[in-house]
This record gives structure tokens, C-alpha cells and sequence, in this order.
């Protein structure tokens, strides 16, 4: 061991000689790289790289006949170098810039704050006028150079909450995404927002050379280091730009809102809610100012009432409660039930018809006794063994149409509503409860609120004899590659059950009595019903769903016009109005167009 | 009073050095992560802020070494062992999986990697079993033990696909071959990297008519006893095998990106946009800072994250860019210094245990510094290992200074040994 100690102390020296050898060896590759080799430097030392991005166009927006509703266009932002922005003549710059010494020195700062050497925005969106002056005379100016964007820009001034728009990113976002860089855009509602990953596209970096006058040389080696920047995808929506314009005309001036579905897709034809903005005031350079001022409107006009406005559904649940009590076996659509007019208990008829009504009649003069004892008899029946197993069926049946849940599509932001479940009568009524204790929700009072998006859904499911299609916005990406799908949701009520609903439905318009009589349309069998949803706050909210025609059916709808009285007063006219634009693609009742168009909606 | 001793007795030169290069780590970091919204070097929600705790909690572990029994690490050298081994086991059964390998071990905010406890191990239980009074080298069974010591958790390493760190284990060939083995093996093992780098470049069939030209300029030059003539005829045959073998290595053993990786170094890929995208812009950002440098805080490749993982196994990158050729010369000079110093020291150890010891942690900084700044400059694969005590991470840095620190007390401890 000793011995062997001796004899190969020398090996140190062959260590050591391999330790010297590789740190020559990488010497000699960085003497190669960082003097001999030019071409892993930049030309002069006086040059400097700049990596400018190259912003994709964002998607566009089309609607469902390839009307254009965002397009985009060009605007520059000026950019600064903090760090080579020195020797910088201020006064003359200020001068062209049109700011004066303060507010330069504020921006300066901003910049500064953000980074000494990464650029950041100087001035954002300068229009092409500006630019066309201020570019020329920019060489003056090192650390300053421009780069292009693309603002939004809506042709029509119409559905400004179905697309959104888009602001700049705020630090949280940046940083969950480090996609984002201070300055950058990003969808902040509506489409913008739920498919901002696609519609922005992929940034793209141009590395140039720029020289001490601060002028672009030449391409970095060539452009070998760039990236071409990908442009956004564009998305075609379901939404009809005529017929959303004509219901936004419709609404002007009331509160409330319509929702039109494609019963057969579940696309959203139509999102109207009012009051409304449009939606070129959130756009560029004034658009946080702007914000505030619709953010304090005590109309409140950025509020999506289609989506997050509740309401009780009143008589339009109606239709539910019926296909529910058909489905129990407890009575079939011949089943009449009598009927004393305001003299019934426990729930009074608000409309006078003759006594012993079945299905169709009790739907086409929203009888309210008739339904109250279709719902106590479910309630009661044996076949549930108890009043909560019934009540479950019953539940189990209203929300797979939809109802007391959001919507899991592309629509962000829609509520829930509320469908009372046992839980909620367990602990108010310490378990004590039973079919009279709930009565409210047979006629679609009481705990029951829907919006007008879930409504309108109703009225499709209805329409499609049991099925519906998760509503949404999106008809299809422009690029056939890219398929969009959403779930078809079957309700377990038997389809003969659904015809007879929707008879009676139809008999709403078409029948002697039938609440929106007055709303026919010649040519078109339209299937609905009106409600009158009681208001504590106020005068009652008129309310309308319905589809047409009643045989597959091209259009489902749900208008709710707030403290407006009666829903055959002004929802049933207004909906039939939007009926007949869809379908026939003009309406020809002028005298019903100028009714609904009287301005004193609200007053009456 | 005792510890006042020892430490009157470490090693100056070497504590420089190591203070040097983990400030020089640091304001690397700082540089490479530089933002002015976050100026303060102690921010502690920065990278370089996180750095500078890890050199705080390394210098007091490396206190609380100098203060421990230096016969404590020699007598429990096999404990250490085993225990690294049960962590290279535990994490194929819980690792957590980070770019392409599983190598972490999560023990709530805190993550480990167990290769890296492996290697300090790994140099103990070789130091502790060829310092034996009673080990024979010359012993077949006794090289065998070596090599198993060096093998066993490079294949533990190999098999959670971390083929980067399992390499490191590589160099432990070199400490073998200072205690009196393994010439051959070593002169065998450059040999056959050579042919390795080679059949990846060259067409196997030329492969072998170089070789058959090699063999009969041995046949030419030696002399032709019958003994000779047939073993140079036998690794005639073993090196054409394995001419053939590396075939099927390289695209049955080696995971896609790693033989990506290998082929941009052979210069039989060019993909700057994709995997070889690291290394040219990394090329560039060393490049760029030329003789002296763009000054500190000052580059501009690394501002803009061109170069990925800068502040980690890039972070030479920053210092090429920003102190130039004169500071790369500077660095790897110190590195020098730091290894040329180990090995001084390893020397006029009384101990066995020491000097292997030495030997092993020299080898280890050296493999490190070679390949880290090799990848960097594409003279080596993009292996992701760190660079000793410069690259930003709690485990890399806490090992390699426990590593060092250990050293310094058993040098300090060195004339205590009779």
C-alpha cells in the first residue's frame, strides 16, 4: 500500500495535465468565438441589435353570413430604449411629439421603471397621420423607434357584449402568461376573451442592426434569428348581424334583453341586452377613461343582462312543470282540471276561460289553477312513495333543461340562476314541507330564476322535442381544420309529451284566448308563451319565450323587457317582430314595429 | 478552543477561491435576472435573492462541518453510501418529473436532486474503501469492488433518464486510475470515445477500414511475438463490434433530444430554431461580449431571454457576454487554480481517505467546469449539469460546498494523523 503510494504520486502530474489541457482547449474555443470569428458578433461596436416584435394581426370576427364584426387596423406605438435614449435633444422631440417637458419626463420614468434596456412603449397607438410626421424625423432621436399594431376596429355598432374587447394586459395576467409583455393586448370579454389564444396568433421576433444614428442597418445575419409572426385564426360566430342590429333597434330604450338560439345547433343567433354601448368606445388610447364613464352609468349598460340578469320565469315555466306532470304519469294531455277563475285557491286564474281545462287550454290561457293541480298531483301521486321523492323527480327533470346551473361553453360570465333543491325547503321548513308549502314554483314563482340565456334554451329544447345543444357562441373557425364541438345535452321526457306542450304552445298565438294573439305572423306557425314575472322592486318584468316554426324549428327565443308590465304587451310583439326579420328576412307589420317602438315602454 | 484551531488551520487559498466563485455566481445571477422594478440584491422573490440564501445556508453547513470530527466522515462514508443509494432508488418510485427526467425528490417546498447527494457519497465510500489499510488494488476482486462503487448509482442515475448527471460518474475512472489502476482503461475508454464520436460522423464500412489500417501499422511497428499478433488481432475484432454496437446505442439507447442534441454538435443538423437554438444563442451571447466585454448589467443577448436557463446551466453565457474573453480567462483560471489547489493539498495528505477523497472532488469540479462551459461554447452535447458554485439552485450549490468544506477539515485535520 505504501509502495503503491510511492509509485504513482507521479499520475498527478498526467491529472493535472489533463485539467490544463481542457482549460486551454476551451480557452482557445472562446478566443476562436468571442475575438477571431466575427460572425457571432455585431458588425461595430457602436451598432446594437434590436429585437423588435413582430405583432401577429389578431383573428377576425365574422358573422354567420360572413358579415365582418372586428377587423383590424394599423396604429403605431413609439418605442423607447431607456438606455440609448441618451443625448436625446428633449425640446425639440416634446415638440414634434405634441407633449409637453412633463409629460415626457413622466413616460421616460414609466419606461425606466420597467426596464433600463428592454423596450418598452413610449407613446401608444399613434394614427397613421402622426406617424407619417413623427417617422420622418425620428432618426434625430436614438433609443426611439416605432412599431406597428392593429387596433380593433367594428364596423357595425352592434353586439358589443357577445364580442368583448380587448385592453392591456395587467400584471396578474402577465404573470400567469409569459406570453405578455408589458403593453400587449388581450382579450378581456366576450369572444376576445374566451378565444384569445386563438385569435392572437404567435408573435415574431426581427432582429435588426442599428447604427449610432439609430437607424436600421440591416437584418441581423441575414434574418437567420427571426421568427415570422403567426397570425391569429379567424372565427365565424353564429350570430346574425342583421338580426342582432334590429333587436338592439327594438330594445333601444327599454331595459332588458333578448337571446335567439338555432335550436338545431345551439348557436347564439341573436344577444341583445339594453342599455348597450358601442362597442368603438372601447377602443384605443381613450378606452380606460371610457370604461370608467360606463362603469358609473346608473343604467349600467356593461352589464350583460341576457346572461347575468335573473328573472322569475313566471307563466313561461309553465311549460316545464306541464311536460313534468305528463312525464309522471299522473295525468295525460286530455286530463282537464276545473277552474274558478279569480275565485280559485290556493291560486287564483288571472284570465277568464271556461272551467275544466286540459293541456292545450290551460297553455294558450296560462291558467293558473290547472297547473297548480298538475303539480299537486305529481306531488302527491303513490307512484313516488313521498312527497320528496316526487319533488326530486321534479328537480332531477327542471335542471336537465339547463336551468340553475352556468352554461359550459364558450359564453364566460353567464350565472346560474336558482332552482330551489330540497335541501334549501329542508332547512327553511325544518323538513316540514309539502307541495302546498312550495305552490310558487307551479306557476314559476316563488324561489325559481332564470335568465334570459336559459330561457331561450328552454324554448329550443322544447322546440327540438326533448334535446338541446350547450348554447354558444362560435359557429366554426374559418380554417375547416379547426372543429369546434359542444354537448348535446337529451331530456328524459318522452317526445309525444313535447307535441302536445308545443300545441299548446302554438295555440298561444293561433288560438281565441291565446295571450299573444295579437303577435300572429302571417306565414310563419310560431309556438310561445308569455309571462308576467311578479316584481317586488317594482312594476312587473313582461317576458316571452318561443320558437318558430313550430315544426323544426329555425329559431328559439326569450325576450324579457324589465318593469314593463304584461309579457303579451311588449315581450310577445317584440319576439314575433325578431321572428319574422329571421325568417322572412323583412318585417312587413309596420303598425306592430311602431307600437313596440314607443318610446314610453318603461313608464307604462 | 478546539475549533479555533482547525480553523486557524484551513486552507486560505482554497476558501478564497470558493468565496470568489460563489460572489461571482451571485452577481452573475443578478445580472442575468437583472430587472430594475426588483434593484435589491436580497430580494428575496428574485433568483439572485434565493442564491444569496443558499450561500448563506451553504456556509453554515460548511462551519458546522469544520466543527464535526474529521474521522466522522471516513467512519460513516458507507452510511452516506447507502443512503444516497436508497434516495436514487425512492426517487424512480417518487420522483417528480422535471424536463424529460425524473430526478427530484418534492419534500414540500423544498426539492432535491439525490444524483447530486450521489456523487458526494459516491466519492466517500471509494476514498473510505481504497483508503482501507487492507485493500489491495492490484486485487482483481478488489477493482471489482471499486468499479461496483462507481457504477451502481450511475446506473441508478442512468435509469431515471438523467443521462447528463449519470455521466458525471465518469471521471470517477480518473481517481481510480491515480491510486494505481486502470491506465489501460482509461487509455480503452478515450479510445473508445474517440471511435464513438467518430462512427456517429463517419460511415460505419470506412469505420472499419480505417481500423483494418490502424492494425496493420501496429502489426508493422510491434513486436510480431505470437502473443502480441493476437491481441492486437482481438481488439482488432473489438473495435469493429463495437463500431457496429455505437449504431445501435445511439438510436436505441439515447432519448430523441439527446441524439438531436449530439448530431447539431457534429455539425450533421443544423436546427438553430429548434433544439440547436440554445446553443447558437448562446454562442452568440458569448460571442458577442468579444475582448473585454459589454460591461456588467450590460448585455443585451441575455436581457431579452434569449438564451434559456441562463441563470442556471447558461450562466456562463452572462459572464461571456458582459466581461468578455478577459473574463472567461479570469473564470476559468480561477477553476484552475480551485482544482490544481485540490489536488497540491490532496497530495500531502497523511491519509488515504483524504487524498482519494480529494482527488474525487477535483475530478467531480472538474467534469462539471468542462462539460457546462464545453456545451455552452458547442464544444461538448447540451448536457444540462451545472457549473460549481456559479449556477442558480439550493441543491447543486449546498452539495458542491459540502463537498469542498468536508476537504478543508480533512486537510486542516492532517497533521492529527499519526
Amino acid at each position: 500500500m505504501i509502495k503503491n503510494k510511492i509509485n504513482y504520486s507521479q499520475r498527478k502530474y498526467v491529472i493535472g495535465s489533463i485539467f490544463i489541457l481542457v482549460a486551454i482547449i476551451l480557452l482557445t474555443k472562446l478566443f476562436i468565438i468571442q475575438i477571431v470569428d466575427d460572425s457571432y458578433k455585431q458588425s461595430s461596436d457602436n451598432n446594437t441589435l434590436r429585437y423588435i416584435i413582430q405583432y401577429p394581426s389578431r383573428g377576425k370576427i365574422y358573422d354567420r353570413n360572413g358579415k365582418l364584426l372586428v377587423y383590424n387596423d394599423a396604429i403605431y406605438d413609439l418605442m423607447i430604449i431607456p438606455s440609448q435614449a441618451k443625448d436625446v435633444d428633449t425640446a425639440s422631440l416634446c415638440k414634434l411629439l405634441n407633449i409637453n417637458n412633463e409629460i415626457y419626463n413622466n413616460y421616460l420614468k414609466k419606461a425606466r421603471k420597467y426596464s433600463y434596456i428592454a423596450p418598452s412603449i413610449f407613446i401608444s397607438q399613434i394614427t397613421k397621420e402622426e406617424y407619417g410626421r413623427i417617422a420622418e424625423m425620428l432618426y434625430h432621436y436614438p433609443g426611439f423607434y416605432f412599431q406597428t399594431r392593429s387596433l380593433r376596429q367594428y364596423p357595425l355598432p352592434i353586439a358589443a357584449h357577445t364580442l368583448g374587447n380587448i385592453g392591456e394586459v395587467t400584471k396578474p395576467e402577465m404573470e400567469r402568461d409569459a406570453y405578455y409583455k408589458l403593453g400587449d393586448y388581450i382579450g378581456k370579454s366576450g369572444i376576445e376573451k374566451y378565444y384569445e389564444k386563438e385569435l392572437r396568433g404567435k408573435k415574431g421576433i426581427k432582429i435588426t442592426v442599428v447604427d449610432v444614428h439609430n437607424r436600421e442597418k440591416e437584418r441581423y445575419m441575414g434574418g437567420a434569428y427571426d421568427t415570422l409572426p403567426e397570425p391569429g385564426k379567424d372565427i365565424i360566430l353564429g350570430l346574425d348581424a342583421e338580426l342582432q342590429a334590429y333587436g338592439e333597434y327594438l330594445m333601444a330604450g327599454k331595459t332588458g334583453s333578448i337571446v335567439a338560439i338555432e335550436p338545431e345547433t345551439g348557436q347564439i343567433l341573436a344577444m341583445v341586452t339594453s342599455p348597450t354601448y358601442d362597442p368603438n368606445v372601447l377602443v384605443g388610447r381613450k378606452r380606460g377613461m371610457r370604461y370608467n364613464e360606463l362603469l358609473k352609468d346608473p343604467d349600467k349598460p356593461l352589464i350583460n343582462r341576457a346572461i347575468s340578469g335573473t328573472y322569475p320565469p313566471g307563466s313561461t315555466f309553465k311549460m316545464i312543470n306541464g311536460l313534468i306532470a305528463l312525464q309522471s304519469g299522473v295525468m295525460t294531455a286530455n286530463t282537464a282540471y276545473p277552474c274558478s277563475g279569480p275565485n280559485s285557491a290556493p291560486i287564483k286564474c288571472t284570465h277568464y276561460h271556461n272551467s275544466h281545462v286540459r293541456l292545450y287550454d290551460a297553455i294558450e290561457n296560462s291558467c293558473n289553477p290547472y297547473f297548480w293541480q298538475a303539480f299537486n298531483d305529481m306531488m302527491n301521486s303513490r307512484r313516488f312513495g313521498s312527497q320528496k321523492n316526487a319533488f326530486k323527480f321534479w328537480y332531477d327533470n327542471v335542471t336537465s333543461f339547463g336551468l340553475g346551473r352556468t352554461v359550459n361553453s364558450d359564453i364566460p360570465f353567464t350565472v346560474s340562476g336558482n332552482i330551489p333543491k330540497m335541501e334549501y325547503y329542508d332547512k327553511v321548513y325544518r323538513g316540514n314541507w309539502n307541495a302546498m308549502t312550495i305552490r310558487s314554483l307551479s306557476i314559476g314563482q316563488g324561489e325559481i330564476l332564470v335568465t334570459p340565456l336559459q330561457l331561450a334554451n328552454v324554448a329550443a329544447a322544447i322546440g327540438n322535442e326533448g334535446y338541446f345543444i350547450e348554447p354558444h357562441y362560435i359557429k366554426c373557425f374559418s380554417d375547416p381544420n379547426d372543429s369546434v364541438s359542444f354537448e348535446k345535452h337529451i331530456i328524459n321526457i318522452n317526445k309525444k309529451h313535447f307535441k302536445d306542450v308545443k300545441k299548446g304552445m302554438q295555440s298561444v298565438f293561433e288560438g281565441d284566448h291565446g295571450t299573444a294573439r295579437m303577435s300572429v305572423i302571417s306565414g310563419i306557425t310560431v309556438g310561445g308563451k308569455t309571462g308576467t314575472a311578479e316584481n317586488p322592486h317594482g312594476l312587473d318584468h313582461s317576458i316571452f319565450m318561443g320558437f318558430a316554426p313550430v315544426d323544426n324549428p329555425q329559431i328559439a327565443i326569450a325576450v324579457v323587457v324589465e318593469n314593463a308590465g304584461f309579457g303579451s304587451t311588449w315581450a310577445a310583439p317584440i319576439a314575433s317582430l325578431m321572428i319574422e326579420k329571421y325568417i322572412k328576412g323583412s318585417v312587413v307589420r309596420p303598425d306592430l314595429e311602431k307600437r313596440v317602438l314607443t318610446p314610453n315602454a318603461n313608464e307604462k | 478552543m478546539r475549533s479555533n484551531n482547525i480553523i486557524g488551520k484551513i486552507d486560505i487559498w482554497l476558501l478564497i477561491i470558493y468565496l470568489a466563485l460563489v460572489t461571482i455566481g451571485l452577481l452573475s445571477i443578478y445580472a442575468a435576472a437583472y430587472n430594475e422594478a426588483h434593484p435589491h440584491i436580497y430580494d428575496m422573490s428574485q433568483s439572485y435573492g434565493k442564491q444569496l440564501l443558499f450561500i448563506g445556508v451553504s456556509l453554515v453547513v460548511g462551519f458546522a462541518i469544520l466543527l464535526i470530527d474529521a474521522k466522522f466522515f471516513n467512519a460513516f462514508a458507507y452510511v452516506f453510501y447507502g443512503l444516497s443509494l436508497v434516495c436514487l432508488l425512492l426517487v424512480l418510485v417518487i420522483g417528480s418529473k422535471i424536463s424529460g427526467s425524473t430526478s427530484w425528490i418534492q419534500l414540500g417546498p423544498i426539492s432535491f436532486q439525490p444524483s447530486e447527494f450521489a456523487k458526494f457519497g459516491t466519492s466517500l465510500a471509494l476514498a473510505h474503501y481504497l483508503g482501507k489499510l487492507d485493500t489491495d488494488i492490484t486485487q482483481f476482486k478488489s477493482k471489482l469492488i471499486a468499479y461496483g462503487i462507481v457504477f451502481v448509482p450511475m446506473l441508478l442515475v442512468l435509469a431515471q433518464g438523467d443521462a447528463g448527471s449519470a455521466s458525471v460518474f465518469i471521471i470517477f475512472l480518473l481517481v481510480i486510475y491515480r491510486e494505481g489502476v486502470g491506465g489501460k482503461i482509461l487509455i480503452g475508454g478515450l479510445s473508445a470515445a474517440t471511435i464513438f464520436i467518430l462512427s456517429l460522423c463517419v460511415s460505419k464500412w470506412y469505420m472499419m477500414i480505417g481500423l483494418v489500417v490502424i492494425y496493420a501499422f501496429f502489426l508493422l511497428l510491434i513486436n510480431r511475438t505470437k502473443k502480441n499478433i493476437m491481441l492486437v488481432t482481438a481488439i482488432l475484432i473489438a473495435a469493429c463490434a463495437f463500431v457496429f454496437s455505437v449504431d445501435f446505442a445511439f438510436y436505441h439507447i439515447l432519448k430523441p433530444h439527446q441524439q438531436t442534441r449530439i448530431n447539431i454538435i457534429l455539425g450533421k443538423e443544423h436546427d438553430i430554431k429548434g433544439v440547436g437554438y440554445n446553443l447558437n444563442q448562446s454562442m452568440i451571447a458569448i460571442g458577442s461580449g468579444g475582448f473585454s466585454g459589454k460591461g456588467y448589467l450590460n448585455g443585451t443577448m441575455t436581457k431579452y431571454n434569449f438564451v434559456p436557463e441562463q441563470h442556471t446551466d447558461f450562466i456562463f453565457c452572462t459572464i461571456g457576454e458582459e466581461s468578455g474573453f478577459i473574463g472567461c480567462f479570469f473564470l476559468i483560471a480561477l477553476y484552475l487554480a480551485l482544482m490544481l489547489r485540490i489536488i497540491h493539498l490532496a497530495e500531502r495528505q497523511r491519509s488515504a481517505f483524504s487524498r482519494i477523497y480529494g482527488y474525487s472532488i477535483a475530478c467531480i469540479f472538474f467534469f462539471h467546469f468542462a462539460i457546462n462551459i464545453g456545451m455552452t461554447i458547442g464544444l461538448v452535447p447540451v448536457i444540462g449539469i451545472p457549473l460549481p458554485f456559479l449556477s442558480y439552485g439550493g441543491s447543486s450549490l449546498l452539495m458542491f460546498s459540502m463537498m469542498l468544506f468536508v476537504f478543508l477539515k480533512q486537510d486542516a485535520n492532517r497533521m492529527n494523523i499519526l
